[in-house]
Parts: structure tokens; C-alpha cells; sequence
């Protein structure tokens, strides 16, 4: 049943809380940029959260690389996440932040010092390993953010909107910049957004969801041209 | 939630605080309740107990009457005065009481009020033979006052900051005229704060110990606290002392029941930068008015600080410097501080982190809610058992163990650690809360824990409070005689205890100059203590 490709299963997962009770079944092949969309509530961040390892499951089963990532702490988890915002240590310059990624007790050989650099150069921020991301703009911050998962290499990246804080000019660069790395690692990319732009210009496949359940999960040419669900055409612009 | 064994261990922690808290309290406690049952019931509610919580309870309500009154006008003046040279000065000065030993404070109204003071030199100069005593009544009100005026005024003032700039322009718009402003601007604003404010002061007089024990006398100027330790330390009396402490227990239990009910917190709002334009008051005798009010507090704040430096510059510095009594006290003194401080901070610290991981699981259950609610409550039920009633209870836990001077120590850092919990945890609950919220996951997701998640995240990024709860801990320490004044003997004199018994030996001169070194020392650790840069959000950029 479990095809070696798939990056993440979720079997029956069910979330309760006191209002409402979220239920996720799905399997998300690996190697792809996976747009995550749907209005606000419908479980986006629970879903990633449940993939992190920052909240459990009542029911069912998540397995991630083909293993059960049930009893996983979030650190154990094949998987980087980056926030919408407080992805770094306010008292901690941009070097130090990325070389968390590295090790988490800070011990850094002068290799690591140079996976640093690198990964800093990568993201187009050469330079600025003394800064303190008080001084960084929005968007710089979430490249370092950005820096720190490319060093850590876990196969799985997770991005709830992080192109939140960012205006339209920098939202292109961000993508352009995360297409360009994605290419080069091969990683699986999943992407909370709200912009139909961003989906368009950087989904392989679109993950849908609306009151708590996933109603749709296509590649992105059909997600384009579905017109079957009056949630999916509000998010199109449709309606 | 995420590393099971670390949040375990975290709970666990908090878990041992909570019990030793409450074990600590709870024993003297039982102490105190414990012998009563031996005792008869009738000679125990005799006329000296009634007419001492009599006279507790009407010192307390015209202190707070007085402060008040007073505080109301202050806060008005120079909520419509944002600007005048100076002012930030007198907002400072207005919140040095907070931070000055008791007994310094006292030291200082007794120079300008006393009977070798200002006041009595000026009644004298106009022939009045009889000179007032500040001993009694009228000393431990102009006290209450001196020390709780400032802190209401602060409050209303603060509450009257944040009041809208675009209420000031509609009603210049409107031209409302002063009595109409504050009708329907300020006043309604004030009587919101009132319950709260009038509640704390009320609060602190009823339980205030030393300015009672160094300004009041004999039994017609004596508070339930000064009574159970005059009934320990003086008259071996425990029956009475128990019957005192159960009638305070009770009285404070009352207040801060009704304080809970009435009113809500009131919060000091962060008033600097914002200069809001007021557009009322230029009339001559509005700034008659302000001008007039401004002045007396500023003058009845700053003329017993000034008596202190002038008295404490006059006495024999050099002399005390070099007096060994004075180094053990200073020794003494500082390790109580210090130690009572580590303990109080690093209690609230596991506490509060124990509460926030018990309760962080989405099901989190009844019994993890009320954990943290314990802890929550506890922090200010020690409010309920003044130090005085905790040491009178352990005074008596003690004794059947020998010399209880042998405990001194111990017991004395345990009570001034847990009198600073309240405010520690004031500090540290709300900066604790909000880094965890800026951090959990990010330190989950990069697995840093244990020591690494000390040294690298926590304590770089909480440093600020973390001091600050110190500080100010050590300050609260360090000016303290309740704890120390049933416990203190030979073996373990603190610098209050020295200036105390220096006081009432009659060497006003030696006093003056501890009293001032005593006090600068205070004041250097209350104003670290209450920088008021850390609850400022910081700054985002989009």
C-alpha cells in the first residue's frame, strides 16, 4: 500500500477541540511544492501543526517518510517549519540563529561557520552573519529563516504564510528565491497562503481546505479550473 | 507537550514549589490555629484586642481617606500639566516611597515633623508652647500618607493618561469648561480607579508593622501586627498572639476578598513618550490651582528625603564605616537579600513555567487547570499572612526545639522570599509568557533543550525581567524588620534591625547615617527593579 514516494500520509486523523473536530485524510507525494489554501479556520495551521510534531493527533495515524511520526518530538521529525513571524531569537545574531539549525547547544566547528556563510549567500544575505534581525527588513528576516532550513537539510519544509509580513515586491523575490532553492534540494514544500498568485506561481499541487476537512487535492491545472465548490471559487475569484 | 520527559521534570519542579509554598504557610498556620484549642475563649477578645483592632482599622480607613484626597488633585495637576520643567523628576520622585525602607522613610518625617523638627520650629516662632507629637496617630498617618499618596496619585495620573487625546480635542471643540471636564471626563475615570486604589492603600496601612511599631506607642497607637509581636517578644504572651494573628489572618482575608469583588487591578499604564495636548487649564486660576497642588506634594515628598541626606551627610560616616557592628549587619544583610531573592525569583520562575506546561495540551484537564490555578493563587495568598503573622506562627512551631534565634536564617529568608513572590511574579509571569509564545515551537522544532535552552534562549532573552524581579526582591529584603523583628537577636542583626535598635538607644546620629546608606542602597535596587523598558513590545517592523 505505502508507495516509497509518498512524504506524508494521514490516515483518519482526527482533531477535537471543544467547538469543532478536524478530520485529515491524505497522502502528499514527495519532491513537489504543495500549496495549502482555504479560509481562515479550516484547520491550514492544524494540519501543519499535526505534521510538526506541536500538536497530536486523537485518532488515526501520521506517517512521514513512510514511518509513524506519532511518537516523534517535533525536533525528531524529518521536517523544518517556518512562521509567519518570530522565526528567530531577537537576542541572537543572523549567524547564530542559522547555526541553531546546525546545533542545537551552539557547538560549531569552522566547517559549520562555513555552512553558515554559504547558506546565508544562498539566501542573498552575504554579510550579514553579525546582524541582529532587529535590524533586518521583514523580508530579510524570513531569509534567514529560509537559511537555517537549507542547513538543517530535513526533507520536509512547512511555511505557514510567510510571505504574510511581506509586500507584493518582496513576495515575488521570496518566491522566486524559494523556487530556485527548491530546485536545488529537492525537498517537498508545503505552503499555507491566502494569495491565488502565489499558488499560481508556485504550486506543483493544491491542497484545499474548508470546515475542517480537505476537500480538494489536485494538481494545480485542475485546481485552476475547477468550478464544482462555491469555497474554492471565492478563493479563485470566481464567484 | 513536546519533549514528554523535560515537561515532566518541569511539572515535577513546579509541583515541589507549589508544596513547599504551601507547607511553609500552611505550618505556621496550623501553628498558630493549633493552640488555640488549648486555650479558653473568654480573657482571649479582652478590651486591649478590641480597641487594637479598632484602632487598625480606623488608622487604615483616614490613611486612606488622606491619601486619596490627596492623591486626586496631585494626579489632576499634573495630568493637565504634561509639560513643565521638571515634571519627569517629580514623577520619579513620586515613585521613590515605593522603593525606600520603611524605616528610613519614618527617619526622615521625624526630622522635619517631629518635635525637634520644622513644623514644631515654626509653631514655636509663632509662640505656641505646645509642640506636636508626631508619636501616635497623627505621625502614622502622615506616614500612610507620605508613603501611599505617591503610589495613588500614580495610578489616577496613570489613568488619566489614557484617556483619548481626541476626548481633549472634543471637548476644547465643544468648549467645555473645567467643572464640565471633570464631570464627564476625569472624574469618571478616577471613580473607576477609586475601589482599587482606595482598596491597595487600605491594603497596605492595615498591614503596615514597622511605621506602627516605630511611630505609634503604648497600646492606644498599636495595629494587630505590632501587638503580636510585642505580645511574642515582649510579654510571652502566646495565647494573645495567637488570637491576634487569627483576627489578622481573618481581617486581611476579608479585604482582599473584597478587593477580588470591587474592584479591578489597577495597572500603571507606560506614560512616557506620549505627550498628550491638553487644551484646558490656561486660565490663571487653573494653573493657580495646579501650580499650588504640585508644589505641596513635591514638598511633602521631597523635605523628609532631603532631612535624611542632610542628617545622614552630618553624622560620623567615616566612624560607621569602619564600625564592625555595621559590617556584620551589611554582611548579614546581603545575604539574606540575596539568597531570599535567588529563592523567590527561581520559585516563580518553575512555578510559572510549570503552570504554562500543564496547561498547554489542548485537552488539558481539570486537575492541570487547577494546578496552575493553585499556583496562580497562590502567589498572592501569601498577601493574606502578613510576615509578621508567618514568623509569629513559626516562632511558636520552634520553640519547643530550643533557642529559636538558631533558625533566624532560614526562616527569615524563607518569609522574605515569599513576601517578594507577588511581585516577582508580576514581573516575570506576563515576559514569560509572551517569549514562550514567541518561542515554544521554534525551540521544539530545532530541539534545543535542557541547559542549551538556558543558556542560549531563555535566560538571554528573559535576562531583563529576570533582573529586574531580582532587584527588586533584593530590595524588599533588604528594607524588611517584620520578618527579622521576632526572629533577630545577637547572632543576626540586619542593617533595619541595626537602625532600629540604633533609633531607640537615642544615637540619632549613628541612625541618620545608616538610615541613609540603608536607603541609597534600597533605592539602587528598586530603580533597577522597576526599568520599565521590558513590557514594551518590541518593536516590529512589517
Amino acid at each position: 500500500m505505502t508507495e516509497p514516494t509518498a512524504a506524508i500520509e494521514l490516515r483518519n486523523v482526527e482533531v477535537r477541540f471543544e467547538a469543532t473536530t478536524l478530520r485529515f485524510d491524505c497522502t502528499i507525494a514527495a519532491g513537489g511544492i504543495v500549496a495549502v489554501a482555504g479560509a481562515s479556520g479550516t484547520g491550514k495551521s492544524t494540519l501543519f501543526h499535526l505534521i510538526a510534531g506541536f500538536e497530536d493527533a486523537d485518532y488515526g495515524e501520521i506517517r512521514i517518510l513512510g514511518e509513524n511520526a506519532g511518537n516523534r518530538t517535533p525536533s525528531e521529525r524529518p521536517v523544518s517549519m517556518i512562521f509567519q513571524d518570530n522565526n528567530l531569537f531577537a537576542h541572537l545574531d543572523v549567524a547564530t540563529n542559522v547555526g541553531l539549525g546546525i546545533d542545537p547547544a551552539l557547538r560549531l566547528t569552522d566547517e559549520d561557520r562555513k555552512k553558515i556563510e554559504d547558506a546565508l549567500r544562498r539566501v542573498g544575505l552575504e554579510g550579514f552573519g553579525r546582524r541582529l534581525p532587529s535590524t533586518l527588513s521583514g523580508g530579510e528576516r524570513q531569509r534567514v529563516a529560509l537559511a537555517r532550513a537549507l542547513v538543517r537539510h530535513r526533507p520536509l519544509l512547512l511555511l505557514d504564510e510567510p510571505f504574510a509580513a511581506l509586500d507584493p515586491g518582496m513576495r515575488s523575490g521570496m518566491r522566486t528565491l524559494l523556487r530556485e532553492l527548491h530546485a536545488e534540494e529537492g525537498n517537498t514544500i508545503l505552503m499555507i497562503t491566502h494569495h491565488p498568485e502565489d499558488v499560481k506561481a508556485l504550486a506543483d499541487s493544491v491542497l484545499f481546505l474548508d470546515q475542517g476537512r480537505i476537500i480538494a487535492h489536485d494538481t494545480l491545472d485542475r485546481f485552476l479550473e475547477r468550478r464544482d465548490d462555491a469555497a474554492i471559487d471565492r478563493f479563485l475569484g470566481n464567484a | 507537550m513536546f519533549a514528554l520527559r523535560e515537561n515532566r521534570m518541569t511539572v515535577a519542579a513546579g509541583a515541589f514549589c507549589l508544596g513547599a509554598f504551601l507547607l511553609f504557610v500552611g505550618l505556621a498556620i496550623a501553628a498558630l490555629l493549633a493552640e488555640t484549642g488549648g486555650a479558653g475563649e473568654g480573657p482571649l477578645f479582652d478590651a486591649y484586642i478590641w480597641r487594637v483592632t479598632r484602632f487598625t482599622l480606623l488608622q487604615a480607613s483616614l490613611s486612606t481617606l488622606l491619601s486619596v484626597l490627596f492623591a486626586i488633585p496631585v494626579a489632576r495637576a499634573l495630568a493637565r500639566r504634561p509639560q513643565f520643567f521638571g515634571r519627569i523628576w517629580l514623577l520619579r520622585l513620586m515613585a521613590l516611597p515605593l522603593g525606600l525602607p520603611v524605616l528610613v522613610g519614618a527617619l526622615g518625617l521625624i526630622e522635619i515633623w517631629g518635635r525637634q523638627g520644622f513644623l514644631n520650629a515654626g509653631l514655636r516662632w509663632l509662640g505656641l508652647e505646645r509642640p506636636v507629637s508626631i508619636y501616635g496617630l497623627f505621625g502614622i498617618l502622615l506616614a500612610h500618607v507620605f508613603f501611599n499618596m505617591p503610589l495613588a496619585a500614580r495610578l489616577f495620573l496613570a489613568g488619566l493618561e489614557r484617556i483619548p487625546a481626541e476626548y481633549w480635542r472634543s471637548a476644547a471643540n465643544l468648549g467645555m469648561a473645567s467643572h464640565a471636564l471633570f464631570r464627564f471626563i476625569e472624574w469618571p475615570v478616577v471613580r473607576g480607579l477609586l475601589p482599587g486604589v482606595a482598596g491597595l492603600v487600605f491594603m497596605l496601612c492595615a498591614t503596615s508593622f514597622t511605621l506602627v511599631l516605630t511611630l505609634g506607642g503604648g497600646p492606644a497607637a498599636s495595629t494587630i501586627e505590632v501587638a503580636i509581636y510585642q505580645a511574642l517578644r515582649f510579654d510571652f504572651d502566646p495565647p494573645r498572639a495567637i488570637a491576634l494573628s487569627g483576627l489578622q489572618i481573618a481581617m486581611t482575608g476579608v479585604l482582599l476578598f473584597i478587593l477580588r469583588r470591587l474592584a479591578t487591578e489597577p495597572e500603571e499604564g507606560m506614560t512616557g513618550g506620549r505627550t498628550v495636548r491638553r487644551f484646558d487649564g490656561a486660565a490663571p486660576v487653573a494653573r493657580l490651582n495646579d501650580g499650588t497642588w504640585i508644589v505641596l506634594a513635591l514638598l511633602f515628598l521631597i523635605a523628609p528625603l532631603v532631612a535624611v541626606v542632610v542628617s545622614g551627610l552630618q553624622a560620623d560616616l567615616l566612624k560607621l564605616a569602619r564600625d564592625p557592628n555595621v559590617h556584620r549587619a551589611l554582611m548579614t544583610s546581603a545575604a539574606i537579600a540575596l539568597a531570599s531573592a535567588f529563592a523567590s525569583v527561581s520559585m516563580a520562575a518553575v512555578m510559572i513555567r510549570a503552570a504554562a506546561t500543564m496547561t498547554a495540551p489542548r485537552h488539558a484537564g481539570k486537575l492541570a487547570h487547577g494546578f496552575a490555578g493553585m499556583i496562580g493563587a497562590s502567589t498572592s495568598l501569601i498577601l493574606l499572612v502578613p510576615p509578621v503573622v508567618l514568623s509569629a506562627g513559626w516562632f511558636l512551631l520552634l520553640r519547643p526545639f530550643g533557642d529559636v534565634a538558631r533558625f533566624a536564617p532560614v526562616i527569615v529568608v524563607a518569609i522574605n522570599a515569599l513576601m517578594a513572590l507577588p511581585f516577582v511574579h508580576r514581573i516575570l509571569a506576563p515576559a514569560m509568557a509572551t517569549h514562550t509564545a514567541r518561542s515554544e515551537r521554534l525551540v521544539a522544532s530545532l530541539g534545543i533543550r535542557g541547559f542549551h535552552r538556558l543558556r542560549w534562549i531563555d535566560f538571554p532573552a528573559l535576562r531583563k525581567p529576570l533582573l529586574m524581579a531580582l532587584s527588586f526582591a533584593m530590595a524588599l529584603s533588604l528594607g524588611d524588620l517584620g520578618a527579622v523583628a521576632l526572629f533577630g537577636s545577637q547572632d543576626m542583626v540586619t542593617l533595619p534591625w541595626l537602625l532600629y535598635s540604633r533609633m531607640g538607644s537615642y544615637r540619632t546620629a549613628d541612625a541618620a547615617g545608616l538610615a541613609l546608606f540603608l536607603g541609597l542602597l534600597c533605592l539602587i535596587f528598586t530603580i533597577l527593579g522597576t526599568a520599565d523598558d521590558v513590557r514594551r513590545p518590541e518593536r516590529r517592523k512589517a
